[in-house]
């Protein structure tokens, strides 16, 4: 299983916690390159819904993707106090709106419990794995499974 | 980088810009050119990626550019005259040479016997000269760095006596080296050494140019070397010896003893090594000395110039060049030229200085200046808000700034800027060999070779214009006994021309051919399923059938074209280029094939508009006319199919908010403002937006990186408040619609 390889590594890793809607997630803070204020996106035609649209981010476009949105949950309506999250993949930036930034956590990952298997379809496709802080769940997003597809020119 | 490979990479970089001197050369002899520069700058250019391959072990290199050479060497001492004949050996050799330093560029092998045809026409060129063996032993040994440990004959005393009993079979040597000599990494004792190697041999250094301690300049040169050279090799053999630094030094060889080399006095030296230390360069030597010394600086460099003028302060000295005798020997010739021509090109590169620069570091430059011009932009934005008094001086210098802004933007594309005369020497390459294998005689004919476009552009051409030359080759020229039967020239023409047309390249390649059958082209794309059998064409369209994919008008796939890319492909490129593509045939005459690009990939002209609350930009190249259109212009064809009537035509109109899905379709176009455009096959649409808001040049922002392509738009960019306006691609617009059309005509036809 993907999730065993990553997990069972035995070292702390250092994440970042945040929340959508009432639920709390989180993502290697090595893959977060920086936080910052909503500001108006310019909607992109024939995106899916959970795209938001592309935002100027100091003269490159970075497109922003509605976590919410994506993960099935009701999107909200962003105003000043949402937060972007700019996370990089691969040679892909991206942005991720979420209601706030939550936490800073340092945690070992024998903590990371894998998916519980009750979960939906579309929490196993984008929750890598759980666990549990003071009482929270933590949902561990794999990032890569999130963005959206690079498109091709075949269009 | 491994410091030896980016020796590596430079080498390579020079020989790609050595090859187009070469090429370029070449076609001008070709043409007709004798100019004795031309055939120097085509020897030198050879021999100069001979040196450099030398140094880099290239030995299949080194043996054909020493075969191709010799060749031009034979032409440049008007021993052989540039007949036809000989010039297709030559623009053949060089096109060998081309795939050879492609192939030890790329790392590739290329097989031993490839050129060995070639090489024997060059040999039967030069006259059956000892060409080949030449080849053999030119294996450059003299560019490793290594100790110096070698021994000169220094007990043959009597050199008086040697001058006098003067036998065919010494030579007496003359070696200058000039600064850049040292510069370029050469070592003057490797080159005595080697010489050292080839008989009996007596060296001598003269110092009589060397300055006082106080005058020393360490990085020039200031030794001139006098070597006896008793061997029974000829001449050629000892000038080889020099053969890399040919250009960096005064060299003579004369089988006569040179006036006043007549020795008053033995050489205060009696061993070897105080040679070899002056033999070494001033840099090394003031190198070694200080890291060795614990002196003052100034003490460790005067140490070896001391040494050097103690131990031979009284040997023979020859303040003027000494004289040659003007020898018969074929070898002679490389030399006498080259000095002139080396003056020459130096006074051609300082007329015209030029820097080397990381394409990093431009690339850079454009990237801040295009934040510049967005900050102008918002600056502007931000003064007209604080709605300030129209003339004060804030508006007028923002003005100024505005302007400056454009000029910087402008100059700054003009570095990336290149002529396309590398890219259509290229393709002469490209005739001569499709018309070889097809056995049609053709003309390359070339025009605006000048023009400049964005670097990136030009490297991008090159691929499909080689498609459509090769095309234009093997398909647009009927073959050589068909032109006969008709009046036409039976030597087939095909015109390569660039230029400057309202603010982009036009490129077209042109052929004197048959002209596109129609009958047939529209037959085929029929046979292929493409088309349906009973589809109506203008001629236009059937002359764009050629551009679907899978179509290829080739009755059988030769061996040129029809490797599986067709002109779709080639469509494809110069879309991505921005660029459109379009033909023109006239049947019995030819066609023309019509690229036009874009001067840079980095900002244009657009209108900026306004569409269901967003904000666009159209590029303005596009763009033929604007208008508002009055209620009795606007006509549906059946249902909502709406048309403009714009001067007596019919245009579809597209409601841009709903193609691009931000809006239902609009009920009513009487607020829109209508944007007439015309694609790259000549298909007007009119644009339905809401507002036009400004016209100003945008900086375009690619989305592919982080999203991918969006359809019906082309880039993104920044505007004056910091957002971000997608730019349409009004081609890819319309497009999707004459699709749609397309198959409604199918639906209808097939109905009727």
């Amino acid at each position: 299983m993907i999730e065993n390889e990553n997990i069972n590594t035995g070292d702390s890793r250092e994440l970042v916690a945040f929340r959508v809607g009432d639920q709390e997630y989180c993502v290697d803070i090595m893959s977060v390159r920086e936080i910052r204020g909503w500001t108006p996106a310019t909607p992109l035609p024939h995106s899916p819904e959970f795209v938001r649209g592309v935002i100027n981010l100091r003269g490159s476009v970075l497109p922003i993707v509605d976590l919410a949105g994506r993960l099935g949950l009701p999107s909200p309506e962003p105003s000043a106090r949402h937060v972007i999250i700019v996370a990089q993949v691969n040679d892909q930036q991206v942005g991720l709106l979420v209601d706030a930034v939550s936490d800073i956590l340092t945690i070992v990952d024998e903590k990371m419990q894998p998916t519980p298997d009750v979960a939906s379809e579309q929490a196993k496709a984008f929750v890598r794995g759980v666990m549990a802080i003071e009482d929270r769940m933590i949902r561990f997003i794999d990032l890569e499974r999130v963005l959206p597809p690079l498109r091709s020119e075949a269009a | 980088m491994d410091p030896m490979e980016e020796i590596r990479q430079t080498f390579f970089m020079e020989c790609e810009e050595l090859l187009e001197a070469m090429e370029a050369g070449l076609l001008a002899m070709s043409d007709g050119d004798d100019d004795k520069e031309t055939v120097n700058a085509v020897f030198r250019a050879v021999h100069s990626i001979k040196g450099g391959a030398g140094a880099f072990g290239l030995e299949a290199l080194v043996r054909f550019a020493h075969t191709f050479e010799t060749t031009m060497d034979e032409v440049r001492s008007d021993r052989l005259t540039p007949s036809e004949e000989v010039m297709t050996v030559l623009l053949r050799s060089g096109d060998a040479l081309s795939d050879l330093f492609i192939a030890s560029r790329d790392g590739t092998e290329i097989e031993d016997g490839a050129n060995a045809e070639l090489l024997g026409e060059l040999e039967a060129l030069i006259g059956g000269s000892d060409a080949s063996d030449q080849a053999e032993e030119d294996e450059p040994d003299d560019f490793v760095p290594m100790t110096i440990s070698f021994d000169l004959d220094d007990d043959d005393d009597d050199d008086g006596d040697e001058v006098e009993e003067d036998s065919d079979d010494a030579y007496y040597i003359t070696f200058k080296p000039h600064a850049t000599l040292y510069q370029r990494g050469n070592e003057a004792v490797h080159l005595l050494r080697a010489l050292s190697e080839l008989g009996e041999c007596e060296i001598t250094c003269i110092t009589s140019d060397l300055p006082e301690l106080s005058e020393l300049d360490v990085e020039s040169a200031h030794l001139v070397w006098q070597a006896k050279l008793k061997s029974g090799v000829n001449e050629r053999t000892v000038r080889e010896v020099f053969e890399f630094v040919e250009e960096d030094c005064d060299l003579t060889i004369s089988t006569s003893a040179p006036i006043k080399t007549k020795k008053e006095e033995e050489p205060d030296y009696d061993t070897e090594d105080v040679v070899c230390e002056e033999a070494v360069s001033p840099e090394t030597e003031t190198e070694t000395e200080t890291e060795t010394e614990t002196d003052p600086v100034a003490e460790a460099q005067a140490e070896p110039a001391v040494n050097a003028e103690d131990s031979v302060a009284d040997a023979p000295c020859t303040d003027e060049k000494p004289e040659t005798k003007p020898v018969e020997s074929a070898a002679t010739a490389p030399a006498a030229p080259a000095a002139p021509a080396a003056t020459k090109k130096a006074k051609e590169t300082g007329s015209k200085a030029t820097v080397r620069v990381d394409l990093d570091r431009v690339d850079r430059l454009i990237n801040l200046v295009g934040e510049l011009v967005i900050n102008q932009a918002m600056l502007s934005e931000g003064i007209v808000d604080s709605e300030m008094i129209q003339d004060s001086a804030v508006a007028t210098g923002l003005e100024e700034f505005k302007q400056l802004t454009r000029e910087i933007q402008e100059s700054v594309m003009a570095i990336r800027a290149q002529p396309v005369k590398s890219l259509f020497q290229r393709m002469s390459r490209i005739v001569r060999e499709a018309s070889a294998a097809t056995e049609k005689s053709v003309t390359l004919v070339t025009d605006g070779e000048a023009t400049e476009v964005d670097k990136t552009v030009v490297e991008r051409l090159a691929d499909p214009l080689t498609h459509m030359i090769r095309n234009a080759v093997d398909h647009g020229l009927e073959s050589t006994e068909d032109r006969a039967k008709t009046d036409k020239d039976p030597r087939g023409t095909v015109r390569l021309t660039a230029a400057h047309r309202s603010g982009r390249v036009i490129i077209e390649v042109a052929d004197d051919g048959a002209g596109i059958n129609r009958e047939r082209v529209k037959q085929i794309a029929i046979d292929k399923g493409l088309i349906p059998e009973d589809l109506d064409l203008t001629n236009s369209e059937i002359d764009n059938l050629l551009f679907m994919p899978g179509f290829s008008t080739a009755k059988e796939v030769s061996d040129l074209s029809g490797r599986g890319v067709g002109m779709d492909v080639v469509k494809r490129s110069i879309q991505a280029l921005g660029g459109k593509i379009s033909i023109s045939s006239n049947p019995g005459q030819g066609s023309v094939f019509s690229i036009s690009l874009p001067l840079t990939l980095a900002v244009l002209d657009g209108m900026v508009v306004n569409v269901a609350e967003q904000t666009v930009v159209l590029p303005l190249t596009a763009i033929v006319e604007t208008l508002k259109p009055g209620e009795s212009d606007i006509h549906d064809v059946c249902g909502d199919a709406a048309t403009i009537l714009i001067r007596g035509t019919f245009v579809p109109v597209i409601d841009v908010g709903n193609r691009l899905g931000y809006r239902e379709p609009l009920s009513s176009l009487e607020d829109s403002v209508i944007l007439l455009v015309e694609t790259e096959d000549g298909a007007k649409a009119a644009l339905a937006v809401d507002a036009i808001l400004d016209q100003r040049q945008v900086v375009i922002k690619g989305l592919e990186n982080n999203y991918g392509h969006v359809p019906g738009i082309a880039a993104a960019t920044i505007l004056g408040d910091g957002r971000i306006a997608l730019i349409l691609d009004p081609d890819a617009i319309v497009d999707s619609m004459s699709k749609l059309n397309l198959s409604i005509d199918n639906q209808i036809q097939k109905a009727g």
